[in-house]
């Protein structure tokens, strides 16, 4: 197996039509690691994967596996191994003639293919199915065959396509974890594809999160979490309050700004590292940052009053939906036995945490 | 893909696109040109102000027309019925239904045609019975009734089978809805459901005028001459080649297949509605009313019957020495199979290598077009798709008339053969004309293929040569191998561009022996028995593809992912 090849993606474009797909996309995938892109459908990711592997050319840009310029190589002299969505398994050749179809095609010797196609089986834990149709198998033993035709070949890149998102919820966790440990063991640059941000987040040491054709921000899943980079991204990872509004200087002159949101009126900020003392902008708090009380207690947070027009108990926690002035408000309060609990309609304050506020340009 | 098609690509196009030229527009255009020119190559429309004053030309045309649209109104009688029966009740007929949708279609209207004359003629065998019983006659074999008669018999599968689609599609929702919304009985069905299924009775009518306006087996062992494609066939056979009146003919009968075909396409343009929801049925089933069961069955039973009468006649006619004059047969033997198989073996090789050849070149072709269209971005890629296509309403009698004046005084390299007096000519004239049926069969096959099967392929280091031999052609076998019989089978049935491009009988295929016995009363029993051949080989062919194919499609189906 290549360990440790970098991946380079250096201002590539493409259009199809007058409908702009990727927009001068730069990327550097680190020798060895587990990378997402992650988006909505339609953003781009895929094709910029595909555009990896070779079935798409980029108009403009270059990529480069390892240093080497294989802008131009056509997919069968790319030696990047993909996992398709749909696992494509050849239905007219067994488990094991799949597996062994891409050392074939490196005409490798006979006795060589068959114990590598013995080795990649074990190592998905499919050895005992070699013989079978891949009909014959189920979604998970499906996909672990498509993993292991690929891995046989030892790609110096492994390129991983919505791999899960075939499978059901409990088995999609299952394999996620056994992906991760696979790659581990491996060492191999992994470029893995979804649209789900609870995968991404588990599994990738770094993630590009994408938006139409441009990638919107790159960093650890807790970077994408903490610090989003602007409001689709604080949108798109966890759920998050967003407030519109106009930054001004404190009265009086202290260490502090006023923030005046659109919906939800004045609230009153310390001024932190990085925070411009005015203008438009837009500021973000995640639902667990907000504490739901009756009266406001504690003064070192940020409070506002507000009806609550939606109770969900999801087990763990108690989300509230709470109208104040005219924003729209989530706020999730711990559950556990004999906590408070407001109904909906109640009057009720909301505290936020103003260390967890993050602001955002607009 | 940096540039959008590679040189390979385009060689393959330009090969079959040259093929195409040079034996299906050059011949066709040939016939039209000759059509519209003098002598000297000037433009001129006197040959039809001729042909139109000739009595029997336009008298021809018109009983061409009328045969055609009888045809259509016959066929329709026959197949709505069963078809609505079949999809709307719960009707335990459909093996019935099944059989006859394949019944008609192995039997060649030509050969068949003998036998129902011996059946239903003047002095067959119903009307003896029904003279000596009632003192009544029905002359339903008496000259174009007998052709109608005969065609509708061969040809209402293609509206039955199109028809049974196009209803059974019908989400019984667009139907429940209807009467959520109040509609019911005729105003539903007229509505609703009729207008729903439209389309497949459209595409099944058309192709019916087509087949029947074109024909020219079936009047010629009929002996009705008074039709366009027998005076085509005549007038160049007797007064020659040069002569105008069988071009204005041909013209004739191209324009009316084009048009038919193109107005059929109009028609249903936009209409091919996806009416089946995901996991949704077809119409809902009622249980007919005791009545009705005696009804549906009694008709299914009157059309099996009719529908199995050329296959029993020609079985009878096979197995007689002497059948004239009586119900059925008086002396029964096998002298004539013995006589078909020592006389006739020469004609069952030289269709077995004609037309093995011809079904050759169609999956080679038909793979090679649906791989540009679907998988490549070649430019103009479709134009060999419609070009392919429109072979299918290029009348067999035109193609045949066209190549022997295309081709005349053309020699084959190395030898001093003309191209028109070898049997090469057979293996280009039947794959031209068979290649639609190997076409939709590789393209259905070929959309079958995710691409991402190709792709995985690739991705592992088989190039895109390498990667439709391993990977692509295996998963099209199926599809491949049914076009391949398709076009032998309906190759090997091939009358009226036989019976023009035989030049000796040397070179004759079986399906102008059976032409050629049918001509004399001694030659109908080894005629029958050769198309009892014929019938038996159509038939083992199209029922091993279908167990072939069906047995495939459920395996590709488990291996679909999940």
């Amino acid at each position: 197996m290549h360990a440790g090849v970098k991946v380079q993606i250096e201002h590539v474009a493409l259009a199809f039509g007058s409908t702009k797909v990727l927009r001068d996309i730069d990327l550097l995938i680190e020798p060895g690691e587990f990378f997402g892109l992650l988006g909505p459908s339609g953003c781009g990711k895929s094709t910029l994967l595909r555009i990896i592997a070779g079935f798409n050319r980029a108009q403009t840009g270059r990529v480069r596996i390892g240093g080497e310029d294989i802008t131009a190589v056509p997919p069968w002299n790319r030696n990047v191994g993909m996992v398709f969505q749909s696992y494509a398994l050849w239905p007219h050749m067994s488990v094991a003639e799949n597996v062994a179809f891409g050392l074939e095609e490196r005409r490798l010797p006979r006795s060589e293919v068959r114990r590598k196609v013995a080795e990649a089986l074990e190592l998905v834990g499919l050895a005992a199915f070699a013989g079978r149709r891949p009909g014959q198998l189920s979604g998970g033993q499906q996909q672990r065959v498509a993993l292991a035709r690929t891995i046989a070949v030892e790609p110096r890149v492994l390129l991983l396509d919505e791999p899960l998102s075939n499978l059901d919820a409990r088995l999609r966790v299952h394999m996620r974890r056994e992906l991760v440990a696979l790659q581990r063991k491996l060492g191999v640059t992994t470029l893995f594809v979804t649209h789900d941000q609870e995968e991404a987040m588990t599994t990738c040491a770094r993630i590009a999160l994408m938006d139409q054709g441009v990638i919107q921000q790159v960093g650890t899943p807790v970077d994408l979490f903490d610090r989003p980079a602007n409001r689709f991204v604080a949108e798109f990872v966890g759920t998050i309050n967003l407030l519109h509004g106009r930054l001004e200087r404190a009265a009086g002159g202290g260490d502090g700004v006023a923030f005046l949101s659109e919906s939800a009126g004045p609230l009153s900020l310390p001024l932190a590292e990085g925070i411009p003392g005015q203008g438009e902008a837009s500021i973000a708090f995640r639902p667990h940052g907000v504490l739901v009380a009756e009266r406001a207690s504690d003064a070192a947070r940020v409070w506002l009053s507000g009806t609550v027009t939606e109770r969900e108990f999801l087990g763990e926690f108690v989300r509230y939906h709470v109208r104040a002035g005219t924003a729209d408000l989530i706020a999730d309060q711990p559950h556990y036995f004999g906590v408070r609990d407001f109904p909906r309609g109640a009057q009720v304050r909301l505290g936020i945490d103003p260390g967890q506020v993050r602001l955002l340009q607009r | 893909m940096n540039s959008r098609f590679s040189t390979a690509q385009a060689a393959v196009a330009l090969a079959i696109a040259a093929f195409l030229v040079a034996f299906l527009v050059y011949p066709v255009l040939t016939v039209v040109y000759v059509a519209f020119t003098n002598a000297d190559g000037t433009l001129t429309f006197g040959h039809f102000a001729s042909f139109m004053q000739i009595s029997l030309m336009r008298e021809s045309f018109a009983n061409s027309l009328y045969v055609a649209l009888m045809t259509v109104l016959v066929c329709s009688l026959i197949a709505v019925p069963i078809a609505y029966f079949t999809v709307r009740f719960d009707f335990r007929g459909a093996v019935l239904v099944q059989t006859l949708g394949v019944l008609p279609l192995i039997m060649p209207a030509f050969v068949g045609a003998s036998a129902m004359q011996l059946l239903f003629g003047r002095s067959g065998s119903v009307n003896l019975l029904l003279s000596a019983w009632f003192d009544v006659t029905v002359p339903i074999m008496d000259g174009l009734n007998g052709v109608i008669f005969v065609e509708s018999l061969h040809y209402f599968p293609f509206i039955l089978m199109n028809l049974t689609v196009a209803l059974a599609n019908i989400d019984t929702a667009m139907e429940e809805s209807a009467q959520n919304l109040g509609a019911s009985g005729l105003r539903l069905f007229r509505r609703v459901v009729f207008p729903l299924a439209m389309p497949g009775y459209v595409a099944g009518a058309s192709l019916v005028f087509i087949k029947v306006f074109d024909d020219l087996g079936t009047p010629l062992v009929l002996n009705v001459t008074n039709m366009l494609a027998p005076q085509a066939y005549l007038r160049v056979t007797s007064i020659g080649i040069e002569d105008p009146i069988g071009y204005v003919i041909c013209f004739l009968l191209v324009g009316f297949s084009i048009v038919a075909m193109w107005g059929s396409t109009l028609f249903l343009r936009g209409r091919e509605y996806a009416t089946l929801q995901r996991g949704a049925t077809g119409l809902a089933r009622r249980r007919l009313s005791p009545w009705q069961t005696a009804f549906a069955y009694a008709w299914i039973v009157v059309v099996l019957l009719l529908v199995l009468s050329p296959h029993i006649g020609v079985l009878l006619l096979s197995l007689s020495k002497v059948w004239s004059f009586s119900v059925v047969p008086e002396i029964y033997t096998l002298d004539n199979y013995a006589t078909v198989f020592t006389d006739s073996s020469r004609m069952i090789g030289n269709t077995l290598l004609y037309c093995g050849l011809a079904a050759l070149v169609d999956v080679v072709i038909g793979t090679a077009i649906a791989y540009l269209v679907l998988r490549t971005r070649l430019p103009g890629r479709q134009i060999l798709d419609h070009l392919a296509t429109v072979a299918l309403a290029m009348p067999g009698v035109v193609l045949g008339i066209g190549y022997l004046r295309a081709f005349r005084g053309i020699e084959l390299p190395f030898t001093d053969t003309a191209l028109t007096a070898s049997g090469l000519i057979f293996v280009l004239a039947y794959s031209v004309r068979r290649l639609p049926y190997a076409l939709r069969s590789c393209m259905a096959a070929l959309s079958q293929v995710h691409v991402s099967l190709e792709e995985s392929a690739q991705n592992l280091g088989a190039t895109r040569a390498r990667s439709i031999r391993r990977i692509v052609v295996p998963l099209m076998a199926g599809g491949i191998l049914a076009g391949f019989v398709t076009s032998f089978v309906t190759a090997a049935v091939e009358i009226s561009e036989t019976i023009l491009l035989t030049s000796r009988e040397s070179l004759a295929p079986m399906s102008y022996g059976i032409y050629l016995y049918m001509q004399s009363i001694a030659g109908r029993g080894p005629g029958a028995a050769l198309g009892v051949i014929a019938v038996v080989m159509v038939g083992l062919g199209s029922y091993a593809s279908h167990r072939y194919l069906h047995g495939r499609s459920i395996a590709l189906e488990a291996g679909r992912p999940g």
